[in-house]
């Protein structure tokens, strides 16, 4: 017996509406967060992660009412986040019922909101989320959506945000995402097996093969996809089912 | 009945108020002395780091009015740092002292694990539990922690009725008499939690 490998749904929200983007643009509508939620919880998802897209793009505020409308819908632990810059932010997220926080752009900008939060909620609340583009032999972190390119290794940023606090990754392969050609292996093996935190490995998901590929060869922790979940290409339970019958180990709910 | 919640100011208040008010009963947040000696059933939500419990209780004075609830026989359900808060102390704020009520000591989760022990895990019965009646012995939890009352095979250990195994074996469930305990969160446990979350209000009805 040990900790089940983690199946989460994401909803990727612009205003009230969920929108899954190909390579972080052409935004395309997928449907209402809280009838999603219900599904999902119904499902089997383990967990369930809600990013407003908007919020960073525009500097607007996080949707709390999404938040707090979907979160009535669960009994699985919630992350959320984008846009969230300040202790204030992550307060009003954590207030509308999430059990999560997550970070990003501006950790980057200010590594020090990362111990903010955690002092506050613990770091168990505090998801680092990492967009991490291959340049070379390595892979640098992008902000802003995925738009733009810093100087940080992505390795080397996971490692600095676990020591300030970050109790978990959320690791999205720029160059996969949207492209439904599997989970990047290479990019989440080199950070789960540094870290000492759980990783959740997002970005290029489609067949059931790319999830026990991501927890075999990857060490992810959990996985994380959106579209193949809310166009109805792969039910989280046939998707589970799977995964027992190659040996890995997930919670089948009753 | 009414479950009362205790109330003071940080972690999953919400989310375990939402998941006893989906159950079908009543609840109400108490953050005073008064509305914990009133209580006829008390849950102690908890996530987070137990320093910042334990001086909350102790802040808002708490701590003596709760420790004679409990000892009264007050049903008392305590989720995650509400199990922690019940033993003696815990590594994670050393200069505190915990309430006491249960004999061990809270320490960070060791071994060759990824910190915090987060997801869902499956738990080892030790003895008859209450809370767990009717829950499939492979049923899985949330869990979001990382320390925990490591298990002792002893005497004094007795109130342990499940432990989890992540970093040595810890604590999973402890129950004594009208006093019960879960290290995980049932609020998030889906239907596993709600079948806890509804054992517990059948006890205390």
């Amino acid at each position: 017996m040990s900790l089940a490998h983690r199946i989460i749904p994401c909803l990727d929200t612009d205003g009230e509406r969920v929108v899954k983007g190909v390579n972080f643009v052409a935004l395309r509508d997928a449907g209402d967060p809280v009838a999603l939620a219900r599904r999902y919880n119904a499902e089997g998802a383990d967990e369930l992660v809600v990013l407003d897209i908007a919020a960073s793009r525009d500097r607007r505020p996080t949707f709390l009412e999404t938040i707090r409308k979907v979160a009535a819908e669960l009994a699985i632990p919630l992350t959320a986040g984008g846009g969230i810059r300040t202790l204030e932010d992550a307060r009003a997220v954590v207030r509308a019922g999430a059990d999560k926080v997550t970070v990003n752009t501006a950790a980057v900008l200010r590594p020090g909101l990362i111990s903010e939060l955690s002092e506050e909620f613990g770091s168990q609340a505090v998801v680092l989320a990492i967009d991490a583009k291959r340049d070379g032999d390595s892979w640098r972190v992008m902000t802003t959506g995925g738009r733009v390119s810093t100087e940080l290794d992505a390795v080397s940023w996971a490692t600095k945000g676990a020591e300030l606090g970050a109790g978990e990754i959320l690791l999205t392969s720029v160059d996969r995402d949207g492209t439904q050609s599997g989970f990047d292996v290479a990019l989440t093996a080199a950070i789960s097996k540094t870290v000492m935190v759980p990783v959740i490995a997002s970005g290029g998901a489609r067949w059931p093969q790319h999830f026990s590929e991501i927890f075999r060869d990857g060490a992810a922790d959990a996985a994380l996809a959106a579209s193949i979940f809310h166009d109805g290409i792969q039910s989280i339970r046939a998707l589970k089912e799977f995964l027992v019958g190659e040996k890995i180990q997930v919670r089948l709910p009753c | 009945m009414k479950i009362s919640l205790l109330d003071y100011g940080v972690g999953n208040l919400p989310s375990v108020e939402r998941a006893l008010q989906r159950l079908g009963v009543e609840t109400e947040r108490i953050s005073t002395s008064a509305g914990v000696a009133q209580a006829s059933a008390l849950v102690l939500p908890g996530v987070g780091h137990y320093g910042a419990l334990i001086r909350a209780l102790d802040r808002d004075g708490l701590r003596p009015s709760l420790i004679a609830a409990i000892e009264r026989g007050v049903p008392f359900l305590g989720i995650c740092l509400g199990l922690q808060a019940l033993f003696q102390n815990s590594e994670e704020a050393p200069d505190l002292q915990g309430l006491e009520i249960l004999p061990g000591s809270v320490r960070v989760l060791s071994g060759a694990v990824k910190l915090p022990h987060m997801g869902w895990d499956q738990l080892q019965a030790k003895a008859g539990s209450r809370l767990l009646e009717g829950i499939d012995a492979g049923a899985y939890f949330y869990f979001a922690h990382s320390y925990a009352v490591p298990y002792r095979d002893d005497e004094a250990a007795v109130e342990t009725r499940a432990t989890c195994s992540y970093g040595g074996e810890f604590v999973a469930v402890a129950e004594r008499e009208t006093i019960f305990a879960v290290q995980f969160h049932p609020e998030k446990s889906g239907d596993a939690g709600q079948r806890v979350l509804e054992n517990f209000l059948r006890i205390a009805a």
